[in-house]
């Protein structure tokens, strides 16, 4: 109860205030624009929050991400186009709702569930945090590397189907973070003989570069969309209602966000999916899922909003960040000297729950400004594409440029805009490059720190934590393995149509074996050979 | 008609093959630099070698890199390939808009370059309606008063506002 008391006190100021409307507000309305996202306004506005306090900075940067997904269910609903990447899923069940003229049910059933959902992992992380706090301590410098090593891991084979290129451009992001001079010998790693180079690659460069600037460059260059807007008629409220019908889902669906927003790597798009499946399986009209189902809308709003809560929770007590928004939050921290990890939980407990307790409040106010403005705020999703490029480009120097005035920085953040550009193109993800950065940094000082008190290489693994974390990575290694073999087969049987005989090489050779072996191959051969001579008599 | 192998590939083709091929390429070449670009330090171990980190990037750059090459099911640059990369020269004008408006905010100042950027380049868009171009000057006066009075981002005044009379001056070059 004193630590919450502590934490209320800590929260009590007019800028914590301020900067919980302007987050909560400034999240919504970032959300509910297609093709801005939290991702752009995080790494514009991280610049500015360096200047604040880090309560009120990340208070900004956690109401955003939290509030973004709120934001994102509008256009997911009412024009088939998720507001950001999270509210994909809401699309299946939200539009068709709009289509069968449900758009105001499918809006308030989407902010109750987000509510919920977000309320959940709150209460479960301050009720979970005195435990997170026991835990913390035993995670030394091995176990981080070896957290850190998994969240990389996680990252590359959550890509299904591009695990190869996502590996890479991992790779790409811990090269980029070795580039400068090196802090223990003082040597230089690749700067070619160029000052710039030698303080090494801002993170808040490639950040803006990756995900503001080129979502500037995607938008120049689209064709701007025809919105055809839904009328919205009567109140928001009976969401609230329908949502206390299905308390088996709502509760599932965040336990699955808490569970999965927790692991580095993870977050809302597994959680999500798990959601998903699990509430189709279980509902008595498993038929109605893509068609509209109450259900399927709160499995996937339940779920993509207790992540951001529980996101912070490798960030606060490891210092892992598990995915990109949570990445450039841990800039902030770095700025202010606040270094995130056990230290943190065991020292400033009292910080790490008024995180937690203005995450509470701020979607409480998001909820309640969404039930009354949505009519109003639903406008501005007609605004053009390329104008709205031409505001980010606009906002994106004020990202760079103000770090250092420097215009290096401002070519280098172009660059890594084009690059951005590119991936987005083909495709390609973009996150694993500044994960990439973060982890390979962390990694970098954690390994060289553990080895120098390990003899033998068993030593890594001889504590109990060190040697959990050392069987998931096998674990998940093996499983990702597994994956690939089972698609390389099923690819193998698609090709040769057939599923009957085994795709494996050794069985291939096996079955030819016979084929030469056996009178009937025998009989095969001569008929062919007798239909290709006369084929061959004919010329 | 694309084979089974092109149908389960995740993403588009046009492009796949020149990007692959550009990033192994610059991967090598990085892995061939190493020894000038990274020192090896004697009397030091493995693993706080200048050298490790790098090399273990780059390896995996290499690595990883050069099997997604191998596994894609196209081996040749098709005309959809050459379009997709003039299509990526395109945002070249873009990047250089905003190199122009980096180079000229500390000669000119921030607020009156952003007041003629936004709407020019708005107008480059094919906004030419006034109410377009006026929501674009306010947006810039709004994005200025927010980020420069209010929050106070360090952005530096320009050498034009050092001819300004005194009062003016420091105002423009605290504020504008």
């Amino acid at each position: 109860m004193d630590l919450i008391l502590s934490a209320i006190d800590i929260l009590m100021r007019w800028d914590v205030a301020l900067a919980l409307l302007a987050g909560s507000v400034g999240g919504v309305l970032i959300g509910a624009i297609p093709g801005v996202g939290p991702a752009v306004a995080i790494a514009i506005l991280l610049p500015a929050t360096f200047s604040m306090d880090p309560i009120v900075g990340l208070t900004v940067l956690l109401g955003i991400y939290g509030s973004s997904m709120y934001g994102g269910s509008i256009p997911a609903i009412l024009i088939n186009t998720p507001g950001t990447a999270v509210n994909a899923l809401t699309t299946y069940d939200g539009y068709p709702m709009t289509a069968r003229g449900e758009p105001r049910r499918a809006l308030s059933l989407a902010y109750s569930s987000s509510f919920f959902g977000g309320i959940f992992s709150v209460i479960c992380l301050i009720l979970f945090a005195p435990v997170l706090a026991k835990i913390a301590p035993m995670f030394g410098s091995r176990e981080i590397f070896m957290a850190a090593l998994l969240g990389l891991i996680l990252v590359v084979v959550a890509h299904r189907g591009q695990a190869l290129i996502a590996g890479t451009l991992a790779c790409f992001g811990i090269f980029l973070q070795t580039i400068g001079l090196e802090p223990v010998k003082y040597t230089q790693r690749y700067t070619f003989g160029q000052d710039f180079l030698g303080g090494g690659i801002n993170l808040i460069v490639v950040v803006l570069g990756l995900f503001a600037i080129s979502q500037a460059f995607v938008l120049l260059t689209d064709e701007d969309e025809k919105v055809r807007m839904t009328r919205l008629r009567g109140g928001m409220f009976q969401g609230l209602r329908e949502l206390a019908r299905h308390p088996r889902v709502a509760g599932v669906s965040a336990t699955f966000g808490v569970l999965m927003g927790m692991i580095p790597g993870v977050g809302e798009f597994t959680a999500q999916f798990m959601s998903y499946t699990y509430a189709q399986k279980t509902s008595k009209r498993p038929q109605d899922f893509g068609n509209g189902s109450s259900e399927g809308l709160i499995a996937a709003e339940t779920a993509n909003n207790a992540v951001p809560a529980a996101a912070m929770v490798p960030l606060l007590a490891l210092g892992i960040p598990g995915e990109a928004l949570t990445a450039m939050m841990l800039s902030v921290f770095y700025v202010h000297n606040v270094v995130p990890g056990p230290g943190l939980f065991q020292n400033d407990m009292d910080f790490v729950v008024a995180l937690y307790l203005a995450l509470l409040v701020l979607n409480i106010l998001v909820l309640a400004f969404l039930l009354f403005a949505t009519k109003s705020l639903i406008q501005v999703v007609r605004i053009p594409n390329r104008f709205l490029g031409v505001c980010i480009l606009t906002l994106s120097f004020v990202g760079v440029y103000s770090l250092r005035n420097s215009a290096t920085d401002c070519v280098m953040a172009a660059a890594f805009g084009i690059l951005g550009y590119i991936l987005k193109r083909l495709s390609l993800p973009s996150v694993p490059i500044i994960l990439g950065m973060v982890l390979g940094g962390i990694m970098e000082v954690k390994l060289r720190a553990a080895m120098a008190r390990v003899k033998e290489p068993f030593d890594f693994i001889d504590r109990p934590v060190a040697f959990i974390l050392f069987c998931i990575i096998i674990i998940v290694l093996a499983v990702h393995i597994l994956r690939v073999l089972k698609d390389r087969k099923e690819l193998k049987e698609a090709e040769w149509q057939t599923n009957s005989a085994s795709t494996s090489f050794g069985s291939l050779m096996w079955r030819r074996r016979n084929s030469f072996l056996k009178d009937h191959g025998k009989k095969v051969r001569a008929r062919h050979s007798k239909l290709l001579r006369r084929l061959t008599d004919l010329f | 008609m694309p084979s089974e192998r092109e149908r389960r590939f995740a993403g588009p083709r046009r492009g796949q093959l020149v990007f692959a091929l550009a990033v192994v390429g610059a991967a090598l070449l990085l892995l061939v630099l190493i020894t000038e670009q990274t020192a090896w330090v004697k009397k030091t171990k493995l693993f706080a070698q200048p050298r490790f980190w790098p090399a273990v990037a780059i390896g995996g750059m290499v690595m990883l890199g050069g099997l997604h090459l191998y596994k894609l099911p196209w081996r040749r640059v098709s005309r959809y390939d050459l379009w997709e990369v003039k299509r990526w020269g395109q945002v070249l004008e873009f990047a250089g808009w905003f190199m122009g408006y980096v180079l000229l905010v500390p000669i000119i100042g921030y607020l009156p370059v952003t007041l003629v950027f936004v709407p020019l380049l708005s107008w480059r868009m094919g906004y030419r309606s006034p109410f377009m171009l006026w929501t674009s000057a306010a947006f810039a006066v709004v994005v200025v008063v927010v980020f420069k009075t209010f929050l106070s981002v360090k952005i530096p005044g320009a050498l034009i506002y050092e001819y300004l009379p005194g009062p003016l001056r420091s105002f423009f070059i605290l504020y504008l």
